[in-house]
């Protein structure tokens, strides 16, 4: 899977390193919910700044990521969506309910600890 | 182009046939030189066009354009006259003179000389028709190329300066570290929409703004796509980490923004752009303090 996921304090951060298929994101998705489960972290953060499309399937799988750490006391920060990225996917409607957004690793970590 | 090559033609054939007659005719609109250009600057007056233009100022160019129009007759060459044309229209668009004035202006001079040809023949029918046979494809010719002159210098003047304002267009500011302002004047179309948004996620990304206020004091109004590209701004920039707060919606945009039926449930607005920087400042943690007494801050 081209993501690595590292444990860093109480925080996870799940880098995405290359375009993902469906069942990727899926994996992708599974083992996050079991190492915020696991680690008992109180943050992750998703970085996409390797992708250059988000389709529907990832930003609801996102979106069902950030819901399900919410309900067990967790923060997601999706970071690093590119302008292109973000321009396409407010145009198809795409949302990212219950995560938050920051703009690179460095102010989604920020966000967390304030 | 192949309008103009065509009126050439015509121009030359009617020489041919007909120039011993068009030698007349401009002799004889030569002779009565005087009494035209006053003719036509009384109805010109008359039916109240050019009415930015000072009586003086409608008389010289009357004499120049008169003068002019009368060479192209004699040549069947427009050059001149277009030459001419296009300078005027230079002299007098900014000055607000309108395309139905010009073209009024000239098919008037048309209207005054054939007025003064079947004064001169109206005695004699045959010869009448014949020097309006001459005349008419001439005038009107000129009548088109001063129209066409015009019209065109307007459309570049237009395209210049839709040129300047998309160069103008909108500015990102920095105000604070992670606060920007997009202050937006004037109308808002699709296009500038679309261009507003790429400005605002670069400007974003460049700065790491967190707080973005977009200032539509300037706006006058908005439309659905115009409403929609707005929110979709926002969405993206909501992506990309960083809020909107919008400000200066006139009473007449907010209402037509929920007669539109626009979800707005994930903007911020606030009055004005003062309240949209305390806001934005509040919630990036910054506090503003005045330092000495109202007198000293004047001052500074």
């Amino acid at each position: 899977m081209p993501v690595s996921i590292l444990k860093q304090g109480a925080y996870l951060i799940a880098s995405v390193q290359s375009a993902l298929t469906d069942t990727e994101v899926i994996e992708l998705r599974d083992s996050i919910l079991e190492r915020v489960a696991k680690y008992r972290s109180t943050g992750v953060i998703v970085d996409v700044a390797a992708l250059d499309i988000i389709d529907s399937f990832a930003a609801r799988s996102l979106s069902t990521v950030a819901r399900t750490n919410r309900l067990r006391g967790a923060k997601t920060v999706v970071v690093g969506i590119q302008p292109e990225v973000a321009v396409a996917m407010s145009q198809f409607g795409l949302r990212l309910d219950d995560a938050y957004t920051a703009l690179d690793l460095e102010a989604g970590i920020q966000l967390l600890t304030t | 182009m192949v309008e103009n090559t065509r009126g050439v033609r015509i121009a030359a054939h009617t020489q041919d046939a007909d120039s011993s007659l068009l030698r007349e005719l401009v002799a004889h609109l030569r002779v009565e030189r005087t009494p035209l250009r006053e003719e036509w600057t009384r109805r010109i007056t008359e039916a109240q066009l050019l009415s930015v233009m000072t009586s003086d100022e409608i008389f010289s160019e009357v004499t120049a354009v008169y003068d002019n129009y009368v060479d192209a007759l004699e040549t069947g060459s427009i050059e001149a006259l277009e030459a001419y044309a296009k300078n005027l229209s230079e002299r007098i668009i900014p000055r607000g003179v309108e395309t139905h004035e010009v073209l009024g202006v000239v098919l008037l001079l048309r209207d005054v000389l054939a007025r003064s040809l079947f004064e001169k023949y109206q005695n004699d029918a045959p010869v009448l028709s014949s020097v309006l046979d001459a005349y008419e494809p001439a005038a009107n010719r000129i009548a088109v190329t001063v129209g066409v002159s015009f019209v065109q210098e307007r459309e570049r003047v237009i395209r210049r300066q839709q040129l300047a304002i998309r160069e103008l267009s909108t500015p990102v500011l920095k105000v604070r570290d992670q606060l920007l302002i997009l202050p937006i004047i004037g109308a808002l179309d699709a296009p500038r929409a679309r261009q507003l948004t790429e400005q605002l996620l670069t400007g974003i990304r460049e700065n790491r703004a967190k707080v973005v206020v977009i200032d539509i004091t300037g706006v006058p109004t908005i439309d659905m796509p115009v409403a929609e590209h707005l929110v979709q701004a926002v969405r993206a920039s909501a992506l990309m980490g960083a809020r909107v707060i919008i400000t200066g919606l006139s009473a007449d945009i907010a209402q037509t923004l929920v007669n539109l039926g626009v979800d707005l449930s994930m903007m911020q607005s606030v009055g004005d752009l003062q309240g949209g920087i305390e806001e934005a400042e509040r919630q990036l943690s910054y506090a503003v303090t005045r330092t000495g007494d109202q007198s000293a801050g004047d001052e500074a």
